[in-house]
């Protein structure tokens, strides 16, 4: 049984607690292969680095799996709601 | 810390200190700095080299025992890993973020004059 978008998702939903999570499939024929975008109070007080190692080892299991994995966005809550404001202030042409 | 050496004998962990130590910038990498055979690798590859920093590359392609070993002693289950200054900087994601913050330099620069 290989990894899927929604299994990862429900490893990360379990272990992590997010309040925000996108998991993008992006393989492209060379096996699983993911984006993954998380917000959650878990990372407070984290730097980055450790954050990452905590979705590292949330996906141990799928990592022996996986072909790629890219963490574009690990943000506490806080942070993410500063973000989502940031953006609103700023109205695309 | 989560980290932990329980997969790797002792006498690994001295080798694997002496190798990531073994330069002040040191990459593990699928294929080397002048032909990456991955795309990941490759950024971080062209990040280092639009620093004008010196560095070197080790393909882990050929060499199962430490590319097994580095998971381990990094606690990083991917490729590429960066080391500056004989400590886990990070893989592709965090290299790319800390070269947009300016961290990189930071560190490169720290890392130089040491």
């Amino acid at each position: 049984m290989g990894v899927t978008k929604e299994s990862v998702e429900a490893t990360l939903k379990e272990k992590l607690n997010p309040t925000h999570l996108d998991v993008v499939d992006t393989s492209g024929g060379c096996g699983a292969s993911f984006v993954v975008e998380i917000v959650s109070d878990q990372f407070e007080g984290k730097r980055l680095l450790e954050r990452h190692r905590l979705v590292n080892a949330a996906l141990v299991e799928e990592m022996k799996e996986i072909h790629a994995l890219s963490i574009k966005t690990a943000l506490t809550p806080e942070q993410w709601n500063q973000r989502q404001e940031t953006n609103a202030a700023q109205p695309t042409a | 810390s989560m980290r932990c050496y329980s997969a790797i004998t002792p006498e690994l962990k001295t080798t694997l200190d002496k190798v990531v130590s073994s330069h002040k910038v040191i990459l593990f990498m699928k294929g080397t700095k002048d032909f990456p055979q991955c795309g990941f690798s490759n950024t971080v590859v062209q990040i280092l080299k639009s620093l004008n920093v010196p560095f070197e590359t080790v393909n882990i392609l050929e060499n199962e025992a430490l590319r097994q070993g580095l998971k381990d002693y990094s606690n990083w289950p991917t490729f590429p890993q960066l080391y500056i200054d004989g400590e886990f900087y990070g893989g592709c994601d965090i290299t790319v973020d800390a070269y947009k913050s300016g961290q990189l330099q930071e560190a490169l620069e720290k890392a130089m004059c040491s």
